[in-house]
């Protein structure tokens, strides 16, 4: 017990600094993966997809798959992984940590940017660094999918509707005839550039042991 | 006219009267609807010149009103009407305008804060009546204010009442420069539930007031009270809520009666709560907000509209009545000046309310993802005005109270000193300290479908964290609301995404641009001319598909109350009627005319597709290469 604590306290440290948490949320955070994981040391797809309350979300799928993209691990490696460890399940939470007061202008930035490129990596699955419409589609059709009536005719239409908007936005000048070819990472960003992100785009970590708190999985 | 029995009979006029006159038997409603009018004048009057209401906020303009006329009135030696009793307040004239600011109350944004707005509406409505009762009570003690008989109970309940906000000035300003979306909500709803508090606790205290000892107990009891009569409010609120909802499932036949079912049970709301002596503002304001939502889908557009401006109107009258008559009632009554007292009473006002918004701010930040920074404290302490309702608890005090005389004044006082120094003062201060705007031009489908993205992958990494807060409540609560409430509450329950319907919107608004640009030429008079020209019958055809695309459209959106309203002014709510003139003033247009000009419209360029395909069009792509390119993608929308 004495070699593993000492060991795991080191490791702490480092990811500290690589993402920002503190000491007893990477506490908590590391008992719950391995609550996730079971008996094993890494997790794989299957371990998330078994999570009851996850089962309703309609962008599970994406979920998912954004903790085994190797692109947010900001090592710049394409493709994904078939199983994770407990630093790679941390450095996705981190895009989530919420700005606190001493957050400076400049770190605010950096996190939306974050925010900003893990939204666009679970657009855009194959990995060439543009949202194409058939991808689009894919998402709007997945958040759609909840509201029973809605078909998927009008889920295309409002895809092609907001890509659009991109289109004119961001390339006044096309001719008729241009072929916008998809979302790039500036485009993106430059489209979502009024949406408060780092005010609602957080999860309140908690500091303090919830284990006992919790009711259920 | 005389009544008296003359002791000789007189002489019977023997002729029918031709013109009589007989003021009495209509004195009461002709005088009320002869105020009514003059203060609707007023407000006609002062947006004749705009820059004045930029300004001067209305409630001073009405206050100044109310002063000329008192003027006039005491210079004839006149009485104002006695109509203002404290039944007439508290029955008529408070209930519109606590409906309307409940019914136009922005939820996302007030659930998104209601932990914060509650604080400050409750806990700094304690700390205001509080710090300035105990500390009016201390100055009492100095000798030279004479004011030595006013006890502690009496001081309390005076301060309760000018602890209640009426930011009614301040919230037009902040609309108006767009400020930041927290402190906005939170001016809003403190003022709004500290009403609700204040009713409280000067029933509590004109109770005590008239105790001759104050046990500890009783202060339990008092604790006690305020909690079982705010929950209790909010309760019977909820399930009238719920009722009227149900109710306007069935009325699809008998659209008429909607407005009436509405106003009906909101008002029952606030009188069965009156009965139990529980917080009848709470129970108005959760109707309200449990309402409106299942309400505004149940009901046809025009009801929601007709529910919409009455609610405004009734509102309005209300809070128009009660600022003029402050004004008539300033000049006219006989006032009880007391320099010490009002003066200390002014000071207390600003101090106390300082000293808790930087407190309560201190305490509620750490629980904020957004903290208030200084500038958002001053425009909250700041815009901390004093109003109608203030004023008429003060008049409406029992006449027990020994020195009622010198509350009223010094209420008056208090009332006018901020509304006309700090409400004129505040728009450039507020300017010049530059409070953190907000940015409300982000109506875009994108920004929509991400915000909803955002929300889920939230609510999805809380449930892979197994850490729950809001995202997941919020979820939870979507998902019951729309599994069983709506399925009962709502006549035709399809939920409704918030994209599909801000997508719906924008097309409109698409369709809109494009008939301006187009400038009505389009042509269906070929069909008469037997034209063999291939383009020409197909704009025919193109003008009957966008008529049945536009008009199954157009009634079927549903305008959502805006976030931002004014308290004086209606939401915006030209865009469907007017692409409704538009449209026909153009269909009128082009039947007169034989030609079109070949403009290209602007939204008609952009083209994300792939080549060879389109957009689900029902027309044939050889439409691109027609030389007026009318009619764009834009319009072959498929709902």
């Amino acid at each position: 017990m004495g070699a593993t604590q000492t060991h795991s306290e080191y490791q702490y440290e480092n990811m500290v600094g690589k993402t920002g948490f503190s000491t007893e949320q990477i506490k908590n955070l590391h008992m719950r993966f391995q609550q996730l994981c079971g008996n094993e040391k890494t997790l794989r797809k299957e371990h998330l997809e078994n999570i009851p309350t996850l089962a309703d979300n309609p962008i599970k799928t994406e979920i998912i798959k954004a903790f085994f993209d190797k692109r947010n691990q900001h090592n710049n490696e394409l493709g994904s992984y078939e199983e994770i460890g407990f630093e790679e399940f941390l450095m996705v939470m981190s895009h989530f940590r919420p700005p606190s007061i001493k957050t400076s202008a400049e770190e605010k930035a950096a996190m939306r940017k974050r925010k900003v490129r893990f939204l666009f990596n679970m657009h855009d699955t194959d990995g060439d660094g543009k949202i194409t419409l058939e991808e689009y589609r894919k998402i709007v059709e997945g958040l759609l999918s909840e509201s029973e009536s809605i078909g998927q005719e009008v889920a295309r239409a409002i895809a092609d509707a907001a890509m659009l908007e991109v289109a004119s936005t961001n390339v006044p000048n096309m001719g008729p005839d241009d072929f916008y070819e998809g979302i790039t990472l500036e485009h993106f960003e430059q489209i979502l550039k009024d949406l408060e992100m780092e005010s609602r785009m957080y999860v309140r970590f908690l500091d303090m042991n919830t284990a006992n708190l919790r009711c259920g999985k | 006219k005389d009544n008296t029995i003359l002791a000789y009979p007189e002489d019977v006029p023997s002729n029918l009267p031709v013109f009589t006159m007989d003021y009495p038997r209509i004195q009461i409603p002709f005088e009320i609807t002869l105020w009514m009018l003059l203060a609707s004048f007023a407000k006609i009057g002062f947006h004749v010149y705009h820059k004045i209401t930029i300004w001067v906020p209305e409630s001073c303009l009405l206050i100044s009103i109310g002063l000329i006329v008192g003027a006039i009135m005491h210079s004839v030696l006149e009485e104002p009407p006695a109509v203002l009793s404290s039944n007439v307040f508290f029955l008529y004239m408070l209930p519109p305008i606590v409906l309307d600011s409940g019914y136009f109350m922005p939820t996302r944004l007030f659930f998104e804060n209601v932990g914060t707005v509650m604080w400050f509406a409750v806990v700094g409505t304690l700390w205001n009546s509080i710090g300035i009762g105990v500390s009016l009570f201390a100055i009492c003690h100095i000798e030279a204010f004479g004011v030595q008989d006013i006890n502690l109970q009496e001081n309390l309940l005076f301060a309760a009442i000018i602890s209640a906000v009426d930011p009614v000035a301040v919230l037009s300003v902040f609309e108006d420069i767009s400020v930041n979306e927290q402190l906005y909500i939170v001016v809003f709803g403190e003022c709004l539930f500290s009403d609700a508090v204040t009713v409280v606790l000067y029933s509590m205290f004109t109770f005590v007031a008239e105790m001759e000892v104050v046990e500890p107990e009783d202060v339990f009891l008092g604790v006690a009270r305020f909690l079982v009569v705010g929950l209790g409010g909010m309760g019977f609120g909820v399930l009238f809520g719920f009722v009227a909802a149900f109710t306007t499932r069935f009325t699809s036949k008998v659209r008429e009666i909607e407005p009436l079912l509405i106003f009906m049970f909101s008002y029952l709301a606030y009188l069965v709560a009156e009965l139990f002596a529980i917080s009848s503002i709470m129970a108005i304001v959760c109707c309200a907000l449990t309402m409106k939502y299942y309400v505004e889908e149940n009901v046809s557009q025009r009801s929601s509209t007709t529910i919409r401006h009455v609610v405004k109107m009734l509102g309005s009258i209300s809070e128009t009545l009660i600022f003029f008559f402050l004004g008539v009632v300033t000049i006219t009554t006989e006032h009880e000046w007391n320099w010490g007292y009002i003066l200390f009473t002014l000071l207390f006002t600003f101090l106390w309310r300082g000293l808790g918004v930087l407190v309560l701010t201190l305490i509620i930040n750490p629980f904020r993802t957004i903290p208030f920074n200084m500038k958002d404290q001053f425009g909250l302490a700041y815009g901390g005005l004093r109003g109608a309702i203030s004023f008429a608890l003060a008049f409406t005090l029992p006449d027990s109270i020994g020195r009622k005389q010198l509350f009223i004044t010094a209420t008056i006082a208090v009332i006018l000193f901020t509304v006309f120094l700090q409400g004129i003062s505040i728009r450039p201060l507020i300017e010049l300290i530059n409070v953190r705007r907000t940015n409300r031009d982000v109506e875009t489908i994108n920004v929509e479908i991400h915000s909803r993205l955002m929300e889920h992958t939230m609510a999805g990494i809380e449930d892979l964290c197994g850490q729950w807060s809001h995202f997941y409540w919020k979820d939870k609560f979507m998902k019951f609301n729309n599994r069983i409430l709506r399925r009962i509450l709502i006549r035709d329950s399809r939920a409704e995404s918030s994209i599909v319907a801000l997508y719906k919107k924008l097309e409109l608004q698409n369709a809109m641009e494009i008939l301006d640009t187009v400038s009505g030429d389009i042509s269906a008079a070929p069909s008469l001319k037997e034209s063999t020209n291939p383009k020409k019958t197909f704009m025919a055809e193109d003008l009957k598909n966008m008529h049945d695309l536009l008009s199954k459209n157009m009634y079927k959106i549903r305008q959502r109350t805006v976030a931002f309203t004014s308290k004086h002014a209606l939401p915006n709510d030209d865009q469907p009627r007017e692409i409704l003139i538009r449209r026909h003033a153009n269909i009128r247009r082009s039947l007169r005319h034989g030609s079109f000009q070949s403009t290209i419209p602007r939204s008609q360029k952009y083209f994300s597709l792939p080549t060879g395909q389109n957009l689900g069009s029902k027309y044939p792509s050889v439409r691109r290469r027609y030389a007026g390119k009318l009619l764009k993608l834009n319009l072959q929308t498929q709902f």
